[in-house]
């Protein structure tokens, strides 16, 4: 039984690993920084739907979350302040000042609920973002709406993630290297949600979200399951965050938009709320579709000899009709939870 | 012998309405209590408040001992009360065996760590839990439907359900708002014959309830609320010839004048008032 359970662990972690060699193979090297970045989006999914799908604490302005982690991490690894601190450190503390923050912004919220909570979430959200983009007088922290550039590169131990790196005979090139990175975290991450899941924590989640006040009459402490709620959601896209800054080198507050809170929002929604294998292909869907729909481009090109409409255009088109649609075939999402039973 | 529950004074106001006004009770060990009174007499109120869902204006309540009055829901669950609600709120998208083990919350130990890489002793204990969630369903006589949605199951199946998730807290008191709301007769018998064997296995019961035959049959004491006051507390027999008790549920046309007309007009559509009168 456990040696089956150790191959079977093997083989899948073998199956992700070679997830950017196969993409590379077949799509090209470009694919492999989007599905770097899908899998950032994968971790920022996961992580609202742990306040969101498991708690049922609708937060609009998640994103927040995802500025405090790279913003962390940017200024403790940038010349910005003359700070190099190392992966191992900078990286748990993007995601322990997210958590905080999340604490911080929770406390005030306990008492709100539904569209209460999600408007001054939305609020907060943005408040966020305008500040980052204000911290650069009278003393500069953030350097304002020009971002921290010069971010240093993921880098623990010997390992450098913007390099390429050589195992026995074997290269990895320098464009998988984040990639692979974030696969093994957005794993870990999806991991550590199925455990609290199916946990006594992961049942008073469900239990606050069905009914908060029979929750409480069951012995539940709201305030304290809500706010670890909060918290766990925001560590996640905190982690997510500095792992954002390292990967692109620089970050500015314009990453930091409503939109993209709405856009993680809309993962989970698309894939199946509390649902982990849901919420990972929401987030792969929607991060992917934009690239994907590019090639309508050229299509259009040699079908009608003229691009009639701009593919960037046809993006939010296609966009809005899939979830116009998804809302009427298929409500609870694309993969739901008990949807095999 | 010092009861295992006891309240005093206690006053709850509504805005103009007085929901409470100075109502004591007290509860022995190993006792089914009966609270009864006509709609709107206050019962589920004082359940509210005795539950911590309801702060109370004035007056102390205290469980074994340990004062509960004031305390935030879950503590007062800690404390060793647990209730079941009148409109039954069970979580509907959960199975059967997960509200039971929601009910069992406080019986575990298990942690963030806990639930990541839980330690052989969690381990166990989860499995205990676990168990025990599957004998108390088996117990309250629901045990078939362990794995299926609550909200599948019917009515009277999910009362009992709610009382296992009661249960499974082990309170010392257990504090029933209208546990035979809506059943047929064969149903409340059998619910009857659960209740009797709760208490027999040790656990207190507090129970509101509309069923006047339910009550003067089961409960070893009643009390009887009417317009947030205490009209009468006794054994069975004493109670239901209390003249105050009839005329909280029949009215008294000798006393009332004819602004009482409306009040006794609803009275009357209660299903409680055949009954008493007997």
């Amino acid at each position: 039984m456990n040696a089956r359970r150790l191959f079977l662990l093997l083989l899948s972690a073998l199956a992700l690993a070679a997830i950017p060699w196969i993409a590379d193979g077949l799509l090209g090297i470009t694919w492999v920084r989007i599905l770097s970045f899908a899998a950032l989006y994968v971790l920022l999914a996961l992580g609202l739907n742990i306040t969101v799908g498991y708690a049922g604490l609708l937060d609009l302005g998640y994103i927040a979350f995802f500025a405090v982690g790279a913003y962390t991490y940017a200024l403790l690894s940038s010349p910005q302040f003359g700070l190099h601190w190392p992966l191992w450190a900078a990286l748990p503390l993007a995601a322990g000042a997210a958590g905080l923050f999340g604490l911080l912004l929770g406390t005030p919220l306990l008492r709100l609920r539904g569209d209460y909570l999600a408007i001054v979430t939305l609020g907060f959200g943005e408040i966020t973002r305008i500040f980052i983009n204000n911290l650069n007088s009278p003393v500069n922290i953030t350097n304002g709406p020009q971002g921290v550039n010069q971010i240093d590169p993921l880098r623990i131990g010997g390992i450098d993630f913007s390099q390429a790196l050589h195992v026995g005979g074997l290269e990895v090139p320098a464009a998988y290297m984040p990639c692979l990175l974030f696969i093994a975290l957005a794993a870990a991450v999806a991991w550590a949600s199925t455990r609290l899941e199916a946990s006594r924590i992961g049942r008073a989640w469900q239990a606050i979200r069905e009914d908060p006040l029979a929750a409480a009459a069951c012995g539940i402490d709201l305030r304290r399951y809500k706010l670890l709620a909060f918290a766990l959601g925001a560590s996640a896209g905190g982690l997510a965050g500095g792992l954002f800054a390292g990967f692109q080198g620089f970050i500015s507050p314009e990453s930091f938009s409503l939109t993209e809170s709405i856009m993680i929002l809309c993962m989970i929604v698309l894939g199946g709320m509390g649902h982990v294998p849901g919420v990972i292909v929401g987030a792969l869907i929607l991060a992917t579709l934009p690239e994907a729909l590019r090639a309508l481009g050229p299509l259009q090109q040699t079908l009608l000899g003229h691009v009639w409409v701009d593919p960037a255009d046809l993006r939010m088109l296609v966009f809005g009709l899939a979830l116009v649609a998804m809302m009427l075939i298929r409500p609870a999402g694309l993969w739901p939870k008990g949807a095999g039973r | 012998m010092r009861p295992l529950l006891s309240a005093t004074g206690l006053g709850k106001r509504f805005g103009g309405l007085q929901a409470l006004d100075d109502v004591g009770l007290e509860v022995s060990a190993g006792h089914i209590h009966g609270l009864i009174g006509p709609n709107g007499a206050g019962k589920t109120t004082l359940f509210n408040v005795l539950t911590g869902l309801y702060q109370a204006d004035s007056g102390t309540v205290q469980l074994d001992g340990a004062v509960i009055g004031g305390l935030e829901p879950h503590r007062v669950v800690a404390a060793g009360l647990s209730r079941t609600f009148q409109n039954i709120r069970l979580f509907a998208g959960t199975s059967v065996l997960d509200n039971v083990l929601v009910g069992a919350h406080l019986r575990g130990k298990e942690g963030l760590l806990g639930a990541l890489f839980p330690s052989p002793a969690l381990r166990r204990e989860q499995a205990r839990l676990r168990d025990h969630a599957l004998a108390l369903l088996d117990y309250v006589g629901v045990g078939r439907h362990a794995s299926r949605l609550a909200g599948e199951l019917s009515y009277g199946d999910q009362r009992r359900v709610e009382i296992a998730r009661a249960l499974a807290a082990e309170p010392k008191l257990l504090a029933l708002d209208e546990p035979a709301a809506g059943m047929n007769p064969a149903e409340t018998d059998t619910l009857r014959e659960l209740l009797e064997r709760i208490r027999g296995d040790g656990t207190t019961l507090l129970l509101i309830e509309h069923d006047v035959k339910l009550v003067m049959g089961l409960c070893d004491r009643v009390t009887v609320l009417d317009f947030g006051r205490r009209i009468a507390d006794g054994v069975p027999e004493v109670v239901r010839n209390d003249p105050r008790v009839v005329e909280a549920y029949l009215g008294s046309p000798a006393s009332n004048g004819a602004g009482a007309g409306p009040a006794e007009a609803q009275r009357g559509s209660s299903p409680t008032s055949p009954g008493v009168a007997t």
